[in-house]
């Protein structure tokens, strides 16, 4: 990681300083955008701006376990499907609504996530080895849930649909608003207790580790018990999205949901957004939507198809991040804005 | 009672012996050195009292409690914090941020961590440096930044491993004087390891010399370097630029 410039090193706690006038107008305006828009935007917005929140969500919740505690998983797929298909499995089965399967899928990523930890930490797996470990649980469910007649196999598993006019939050039906909505509170709470931790105990034993794991033990750190807890809690976050793909999608095959090509697009926010901040994996998301979905639109609208072209921007994107802006779009455009970045 | 007792202690990297049945006792508030020539072991012993290896044999106590094999984490929050000779800070994070790591080690909150830090950084004169990156200090802060995290874990007894080299005269006087404040006025049991002698004949109450893993002398600092077997072991039998203690 590139060094930064020293201003923006200032420690956490001092950074909490009161809300300044430019912060409090940015932070107004941001909300009622947010807030307004399924209000105003048409259903075609509104699916855009669901997807980039659902992808700013797993981002936070990759960028917890990668970004600040420094262990590198490249198959958060794996919790995505486990989470939708736990819930899934659960509600057209025996009607049990997702209220209740999110925790059965939370429980059950929470425990995956802790099995996968523990056999890579015990085995002094880490870096490379550690996402091809990742990967390779990825794959193995991806291979396994085909042979899950129960779960609907290769075929998939669908939800019932039904009437989608009227809200009924019990069994999570509703207008596409409703999912909105949905995966904005779900955004929000991820980027709130993120920054919570952050400034506690956890946040700076997991940055320690990241930055040198051998110092971080010798200052007392059980850094085995605290890596587990990013990856526990990482996966049992990305467990949530899951729940919530499942019930907007309706459908699932493993082919898609525990898909590499879905990992990595997980990880792709955060990396283009900011390692390792708070608003990176957001600014990330948005990007990536805003330019990947955008540029297809337009070509549709033109009347030009063009396979693969959501694939090619965040390529080209990814790419020119990662040669003019190491550290990601947030850091510059936080200072940009007035507004310090916490990186950190 | 002393404070650390190594006891007859061994350790071989595949038959290779490292370290040979060594033994020597530290006194409470006092400040040993541990000096040998290179590869006579002291980074080997230094990693066995701080956790880094598990020993083959024999025994390491703290205030009478065995610490000898037990994780890094645990030897620490024994009370045992140390340096590395390669240092590692927290890149980066801030300064403050690398002290209130050490200090939340013995802190319930991070307040209660970051006043702890503060008071360690202003100790080792990094007060005004509190915001920067560890990443920009030069090699001197550096040094006194693992210094000041290790202190911020409230230890009872301070590693340091080879803290000076690298360092010019000057900033090697400085560090010396800021050790030996700690011992005086906060009582800091300290051990180091040095080929700087400037520095151990400063500081050092007792000197323990190790060569090829066995301890070949013991004692004041001006009875050692007067020994003849420490004089032969330097000047002796390995080669001149290998042993170099500099003067």
């Amino acid at each position: 990681m590139m060094p930064e410039p020293a201003a923006t090193h200032a420690a956490i706690g001092e950074r909490r300083a009161p809300l300044d006038r430019r912060r409090l107008a940015l932070i107004a305006a941001l909300g009622v955008v947010v807030l307004a828009l399924p209000l105003v935007g048409s259903s075609y917005l509104v699916s855009v701006a669901t997807l980039a929140l659902y992808l700013a969500y797993v981002g936070q919740a990759w960028n917890l376990m990668m970004g600040f505690a420094g262990q590198l998983s490249l198959g958060h797929s794996l919790y995505v499907g486990l989470g939708a298909y736990a819930a899934a499995g659960l509600f057209s089965h025996f009607g049990i609504g997702p209220w209740a399967g999110v925790w059965l899928a939370v429980v059950l990523c929470g425990a995956v996530g802790a099995f996968i930890g523990w056999l890579a930490f015990r085995l002094r797996v880490s870096g490379v080895q550690l996402s091809l470990l990742t990967v390779a649980f990825a794959e193995l469910a991806r291979i396994g849930f085909d042979h899950i007649d129960w779960l609907g196999g290769p075929g998939g598993l669908f939800l019932r649909v039904e009437d989608r006019g009227h809200i009924d939050l019990g069994a999570f039906r509703g207008p596409p608003a409703m999912y909105y909505y949905a995966m904005l509170a779900l955004a929000a709470a991820a980027l709130g207790l993120c920054a919570f931790l952050l400034r506690r105990r956890p946040g700076y034993y997991w940055r320690a580790i990241r930055e040198d794991e051998v110092a971080a033990q010798a200052l007392g750190i059980d850094t085995l018990r605290w890596k587990l807890l990013a990856v526990v809690l990482s996966s049992a976050m990305t467990a949530v999205a899951g729940v919530f793909f499942a019930f907007y999608n309706n459908s699932l095959f493993p082919e898609q949901i525990f898909s590499f090509g879905r990992s990595i697009e997980i990880v792709l926010g955060p990396v283009i957004g900011g390692l390792g901040t708070l608003f990176g994996p957001i600014v990330g998301a948005v990007t990536l939507v805003l330019l990947g979905d955008g540029a297809t639109e337009i070509l549709t609208r033109a009347g030009v198809e063009v396979p693969g072209m959501r694939q090619a921007v965040h390529g080209v994107l990814l790419l020119v991040v990662t040669i003019y802006l190491p550290n990601g779009l947030w850091p510059p455009l936080a200072r940009a804005l007035g507004v310090q970045p916490r990186r950190l | 009672m002393s404070l650390l007792e190594v006891q007859d202690v061994a350790k071989s990297f595949r038959g290779l012996r490292a370290i040979d049945g060594v033994s020597f006792d530290i006194a409470r508030h006092s400040i040993t050195a541990l000096i040998g020539p290179n590869g006579a072991g002291k980074t080997t012993l230094f990693n066995l009292i701080a956790g880094a290896f598990r020993p083959d044999r024999g025994h390491i106590r703290l205030n009478g409690r065995a610490i000898g094999g037990l994780p890094a984490h645990r030897v620490c929050a024994a009370g045992v914090a140390r340096t590395f000779q390669l240092v590692k800070p927290f890149a980066g994070l801030s300064v403050l941020d690398n002290a209130i790591v050490g200090a939340l080690r013995g802190e319930r909150t991070v307040a209660g961590a970051r006043a702890r830090a503060q008071a360690v950084l202003d100790r080792l004169g990094l007060a005004a440096k509190a915001s920067l990156a560890a990443a920009s200090l030069t090699l001197a802060d550096r040094r006194r930044l693992e210094v000041a995290r290790a202190l911020a874990t409230r230890p009872s007894l301070l590693l340091l491993d080879e803290m000076m080299a690298g360092l010019r005269p000057a900033e090697i006087d400085e560090l010396c004087g800021v050790l030996r404040d700690l011992q005086r006025q906060e009582g800091i049991t300290i051990l180091l390891t040095e080929h700087v002698m400037r520095a151990v004949m400063a500081l050092a109450d007792q000197i323990v010399v190790l060569h090829h893993g066995e301890v070949i002398a013991r004692g004041e600092a001006a009875s050692i370097v007067r020994n003849p077997a420490v004089l032969d072991c330097y000047l002796g039998e390995d080669a001149p630029g290998d042993a170099s203690p500099e003067t």
